[in-house]
């Protein structure tokens, strides 16, 4: 077993048992930190597959924005962080179950790929990567659509928030 | 390679020569290598800061006619040392019904959150830690981190003071990253690279010279990132006692206070190393150690600016900062994003002097009309209160000591 390995097998364990924590935590604030913890896990998994650029934006979207934000929503709402409200709900089987088919299935068709099996191909260590990256964001042969059409949304959310935040006059009368 | 050129890379490559003589594989005394670097690079910075609290005591004491520490040792360099004692001394106090996780990994995230800025940055041509291709990225998401100390430390502690000082701080640091990654945009298109090492070979000339609306950006988004004065309203201590780190006591208080100046600084020599050239400076091509020193003398140049925004401007309101950051900063960035873009490809065959020259005017056009389009509809002539006639510490004054190293 090749040092990365043990690597990866340390992470995964502790990226799933925070993944795990962070539905199980009795407290919302401790869910938010798992996230955290969970997100962190991926990110190093970026890293060990040689994405650096991913990991780095892993830990710059998700944890430097997402979670805070998450973490300032809860603060926001003050009584969810009570922690005397039972964690489980009722009929929580039912997520559990289409969780397991969900991952189930997902296996399955990871299995009939080819590569399935495939050992880690080591890449070329030259930023070429990123800027070819770049580039086919922007390529009409590329993601250009894709790129596009989540510029546009994102754009929607931002136009969205400074509406519903605005401070309307209120018509005299 | 000789040691005077270049002492650092001497003395690694001699250690890592040693550690192959006793039969340890080149991979192994890379790692073991990379590990004591790290230790030496962190416990050097935590030593730095002995200095550097000294250095922004007595440059404030000078700015508000004060003669700051002059007491223990010569010119009281020896201040903080007693300072530092007195802090290890003190109890460490946990406050009922803190989150112990929380509150206690804090302080360690704030300091080591700041620590990681070193590894990434090019102290000279052949001396940093590594040269990872996204190295501004990885600036920008570290700062991430720190957020998450203060955002821990503030709700860990279990006291409203500490929470709203928290909230006050992130609202801040997220708001402030904006025009902060905007203008740090600049600089990587002007290289092409998001490295730090990248971004200094390619500085000819400094791109403050190329790009001074962007370095003046973000030398103001970097010192609300490090929350001092005047953006200092997360530890505001006439309306939130101070802050997110009320309830720390002892060392833990001390890594706050640790993590802060270090910030400081560390800031300063980010804004050298992408503004300013980083260690480029005449002969430092060939003998690194010279890029060293002019790294360090660059870096003490803004620090002392830095310091002196610190020393003489009051705190803002939260609505002021707000409006400085969304109102101001974010739209003259994005401007000056598209400018230097436009500009940039436009000249891209021309001859050099040509390029720098349009986007050197450019640049200045753009901040003179942002600073009319501000300043319209300003009161500019205020009241003048009170007398410029005002005392001054003059060399009679009674008060000083034989043997502090004032002059009297």
């Amino acid at each position: 077993m090749s040092g990365l390995q043990v690597v990866f097998l340390i992470v995964a364990i502790v990226t799933l048992f925070s993944g795990l924590m962070v539905v199980a935590s009795r407290k919302m604030m401790h869910s938010a930190l798992w996230l955290i913890l969970s997100l962190l896990g991926v990110a190093i998994l970026f890293g060990t597959l040689q994405a650096g650029f991913f990991a780095i934006v892993q830990i710059l979207v998700y944890i430097g924005a997402i979670s805070i934000l998450i973490i300032f929503t809860l603060m926001l709402t003050r009584r969810v962080m009570d922690d005397d409200h039972p964690g489980v709900i009722k009929g929580w089987w039912l997520p559990a179950l289409m969780a397991v088919i969900l991952f189930g299935l997902l296996a399955g068709f990871m299995a009939t790929w080819d590569n399935f099996q495939a050992m880690l191909n080591e890449l070329p260590a030259n930023p070429e990567n990123l800027a070819g990256f770049g580039a086919a964001l922007v390529d009409p042969a590329g993601y250009v659509i894709p790129f596009e059409v989540a510029s546009v949304l994102l754009l929607a959310a931002l136009v969205g928030a400074i509406y519903i935040a605005a401070e309307r006059k209120e018509k005299a009368g | 390679m000789s040691f005077w050129r270049d002492p650092i890379v001497f003395l690694i490559n001699w250690a890592k020569g040693l550690l192959d003589g006793i039969g340890w594989g080149p991979g192994w005394a890379t790692t073991v290598g990379f590990v004591i670097g790290a230790f030496v690079l962190a416990a050097g910075a935590m030593f730095f800061v002995v200095f550097l609290i000294w250095y922004e005591r007595k440059l404030i004491g000078r700015f508000q006619d004060r003669f700051g520490p002059n007491r223990l040792g010569p010119f009281g360099l020896f201040q903080p040392l007693a300072d530092m004692l007195k802090i290890f001394t003190k109890e460490l106090i946990t406050p009922v019904g803190v989150d112990w996780v929380a509150y206690n990994l804090a302080p360690v995230l704030s300091v080591s959150a700041v620590l990681m800025m070193w590894a990434v940055t090019p102290f000279s041509k052949t001396f940093f830690g590594v040269n990872i291709s996204v190295g501004i990225l990885f600036l920008i998401a570290i700062g991430g981190l720190g957020e998450l100390g203060i955002l821990l430390a503030g709700w860990g502690s279990n006291n409203k003071y500490a929470l709203v000082g928290a909230l006050r701080a992130i609202a801040q640091l997220i708001s402030y990253e904006v025009p902060f990654v905007l203008s740090a945009l600049v600089p990587v298109m002007l290289s092409g690279s998001m490295s730090l090492v990248d971004i200094v070979e390619a500085q000819q000339p400094w791109y403050i010279v190329v790009a001074p609306a962007a370095a003046f950006i973000f030398f103001i988004a970097s010192v609300a990132e490090t929350g001092r004065a005047p953006f200092d309203l997360a530890e505001a201590e006439s309306e939130i006692v101070a802050g997110y780190n009320v309830e720390y006591s002892g060392l833990k208080f001390g890594m706050f206070f640790v993590g802060e100046f270090l910030h400081a600084f560390t800031a300063s020599f980010i804004f050298v190393t992408v503004f300013l050239g980083g260690w480029r400076g005449p002969f430092a091509d060939e003998i690194p150690v010279l890029g060293l020193a002019y790294f360090f003398i660059k870096t003490f140049i803004v620090y002392f600016a830095l310091i002196l925004f610190r020393g003489t401007n009051p705190r803002f309101r939260i609505d002021q900062m707000m409006d400085l950051n969304w109102k101001v900063l974010t739209p003259l960035a994005l401007v000056v994003i598209m400018a230097v873009a436009l500009v940039n490809s436009l000249f891209a065959s021309s001859a050099d002097w040509l390029r720098i020259g349009a986007l050197l005017a450019v640049n200045l056009v753009i901040v003179f009309a942002a600073e009319r389009l501000v300043r319209r509809g300003v009161k500019t002539t205020r009241p003048e209160v009170g007398s410029r006639q005002r005392p001054v510490a003059s060399p009679d004054n009674v008060f000083i000591q034989p043997g502090s190293g004032v002059k009297g």
